[in-house]
């Protein structure tokens, strides 16, 4: 699908829009909100990001409460795509997505089951469980995943929206540990892939468009930079570049130099 | 509210726009009493920043009511009270640390005036507060803020993982380093809010115990304040300093008051009769922070959950969970100390956690709430700063970036 995608396009610039469940979006970054030193650092950050989709976990907020993040994204118009996590068990995972669409009436949801706190990774076989009684209940599921090809696969294959595999551990800035496995993910999925956790700087998340990723999700890259705002609008130009880039095709890579302009007909000028 | 498309990349303008218009403001503040006259103040909340405030004002001759339906009940009771403006330094709040040194710095004499007033003693500490890192990652966190406290003119003192249990041996022994802020401190603050209430009380500050409804307005301006009772209590100027149910006060035009939201904070309360920690601890445990607060007479406070559940105090298992995880990560004795009590309290969060201090667009309304983690920290500079806006009208300079002007919408 992306691929016929960006030979449909043929070209960057307009009309390539990220579908996901066949609702667009114009932005290809997708914000997380945790770790946001002020509510007033959020908005700016977010509005600089130009994202259109923004993660909030439902265990770490009351939808009813005022002046919350959920304020900040009504105010700013930004779509809530609210996640499972702190969830352990697939069990807690279903739950918490059934509050979360009670409360906020979107049958989205990103779905996230940790294994340990130490390194927040996914658990694999709470996740397709998960994944799979949640697509059954009615959502459009957007799972976390780990970089493995074939459990992205396995979630496609049980009806997910979206793989959104990881980079590194969520929260470390490692970048992408394994491109590899993304490219892999990527060159498979029916479905948009997400590159999901662990980016660290703009590169990072060029490096993730340009490996074929539809999109990026990121948060502490951006909340806990020196400043937030200004990572955010870098993070906004490094997706754009990075998809340009793709679309756009890099050079076949070469062992040696190869002259950008010919030797052969050059005036000597004497 | 604000404008998105104006927000981005503003910053720095906004402040100097809000302090024009915080200039340009003072003539918000219309009646002035005729000579001798006293002026009427009604304050609306005696949580710390209401009753140093009244103390304050009162001290200066003004007639002060305090209307609270349960004085020095909320936030200061849960509070730990440390006075830690460098160790807590934020990137983007140098503005608030400027306010937080000022206010550190008024600690000593205003508690002394508070003890010789009341006889009552607060707890105030000022021997130094240590933070420390429990791995690796923790430790490049440490580095990077005490990189930016120098950057700032601030001089922690660097410590090693063995130069750090030499100061706290109870510490874990694979704590990584620690930097040591000697002149940030601590105050009880369970002792702070009633002494100030004693304050108020011995300078005859009037002490109404009922909610308040409403704001009253006359010719556009503040007139006083209306009970839940129905009564009226007129004023010549209000001040509301209501914490988290600042937002919710009735009367007001629209956008009178910036979005306050209660940001609730679960505390626990620990009892040794041996000493265990020398000084105030903040600890970094694989990326979560957990405070130990030791006081003289024993008690020791672990803090605090930071979550977004809107007016609930419930105490929580998870809550109660993450607090004795990290702290018995970092110092396993904790374990052998007896359970006093867990509380929840709900700090005043402003949208960029900066206090909202200053007139507000209804003439001789003053807003003194906002404070959010540093209620008790900002309590003297508050009082002081909030006295001379009712009584004289005019907006002291380190008050300025902090007028409730700058949520403003611009244009």
């Amino acid at each position: 699908m992306r691929e016929q995608a960006a030979r449909a396009d043929g070209a960057p610039g307009g009309g390539d829009r990220l579908v996901i469940a066949g609702e667009e979006f114009g932005s290809r970054l997708i914000m997380g909100t945790g770790g946001a030193p002020s509510m007033q650092v959020l908005r700016e950050a977010l509005t600089a990001s130009g994202t259109e989709l923004t993660t909030v976990a439902m265990r770490r907020v009351d939808p009813a409460a005022r002046g919350s993040v959920l304020d900040v994204l009504r105010e700013c118009g930004i779509r809530v795509l609210p996640n499972t996590a702190g969830c352990f068990t697939a069990g807690e995972a279903v739950l918490t997505a059934k509050l979360a669409r009670e409360a906020l009436e979107t049958n989205w949801v990103k779905l996230e089951v940790i294994a340990d706190e130490r390194t927040l990774l996914p658990d694999p076989v709470e996740l397709l469980d998960a994944a799979e009684q949640l697509v059954a209940d009615g959502f459009v599921v957007l799972p976390y995943t780990n970089d493995d090809p074939v459990l992205a696969r396995r979630l496609e294959q049980v009806g997910c929206a979206a793989v959104m595999p990881l980079g590194a551990p969520i929260g470390s800035g490692l970048g992408i540990r394994n491109p590899h496995n993304i490219e892999l993910i990527v060159e498979q999925a029916n479905v948009p892939v997400v590159l999901d956790a662990g980016l660290g700087t703009a590169s990072d998340a060029a490096l993730a468009m340009e490996l074929g990723c539809d999109a990026v999700l990121l948060a502490t890259a951006v909340t806990r930079a020196r400043h937030p705002v200004a990572m955010a609008a870098a993070m906004r130009h490094a997706v754009e570049a990075g998809r340009l880039a793709r679309l756009a095709g890099r050079i076949p890579k070469r062992r040696y130099a190869q002259a950008s302009s010919p030797w052969e007909g050059l005036s000597t000028g004497s | 509210m604000l404008d998105m498309r104006e927000t981005a990349g503003v910053r720095c303008d906004r402040a100097e726009r809000a302090a024009e218009r915080a200039a340009d403001r003072q003539d918000l503040i219309r009646i002035m009493p005729a000579k001798g006259a006293q002026l009427e103040i009604v304050i609306i909340g005696a949580g710390v920043i209401g009753l140093a405030t009244a103390w304050r004002t009162a001290a200066r001759g003004a007639s002060v009511t305090l209307v609270d339906p349960d004085p020095a009940s909320g936030a200061s009771t849960v509070a730990a009270g440390m006075l830690t403006p460098v160790s807590e330094l934020t990137y983007g709040e140098e503005a608030l640390l400027r306010l937080g040194l000022a206010s550190r710095a008024r600690y000593p004499s205003f508690v002394a005036e508070l003890e010789e007033l009341t006889g009552r003693e607060t707890g105030l500490r000022t021997d130094g507060v240590l933070q420390v890192a429990f791995d690796a990652d923790d430790l490049a966190y440490l580095d990077d803020l005490r990189r930016f406290q120098e950057s700032l003119g601030l001089a922690p003192e660097t410590l090693t993982g063995r130069e750090v249990r030499g100061q706290e041996p109870m510490l874990a022994p694979g704590v990584r380093g620690g930097l040591l802020v000697p002149e940030d401190g601590s105050i009880d603050p369970r002792r702070l809010a009633p002494a100030l209430l004693a304050a108020a009380e011995k300078l005859g500050v009037r002490l109404v115990r009922r909610r308040a409804d409403a704001v009253l307005v006359e010719r556009d301006a503040a007139a006083g304040v209306r009970l839940d009772d129905g009564t009226r209590l007129p004023a010549d100027r209000v001040l509301l300093a209501a914490g988290p149910w600042s937002s919710d006060i009735g009367g007001l035009p629209p956008g009178t008051v910036p979005a306050v939201r209660p940001v609730k904070g679960q505390v626990l309360r620990l009892r040794t009769r041996t000493p265990f920690l020398r000084r105030c601890t903040r600890g970094l445990v694989k990326g979560s922070s957990v405070y130990l607060v030791p006081r003289a007479d024993g008690e020791l406070v672990v803090g605090a959950t930071q979550e977004e559940m809107g007016f609930d105090t419930r105490v929580t298992a998870g809550g109660l969970w993450e607090l004795l995880r990290d702290a018995r990560e970092l110092v396993p004795g904790i374990t052998e100390l007896e359970f006093a009590e867990v509380t929840a309290g709900l700090r005043p969060g402003s949208p960029d956690n900066a206090p909202v201090l200053g007139p507000s667009a209804l003439p001789n309304l003053v807003l003194g709430t906002g404070h959010f983690r540093n209620g008790i920290l900002l309590a003297p500079v508050s009082a002081d700063v909030l006295t001379e806006m009712l009584l004289d009208g005019t907006v002291p300079e380190q008050a300025r970036p902090f007028t409730p002007d700058r949520f403003e919408v611009t244009a």
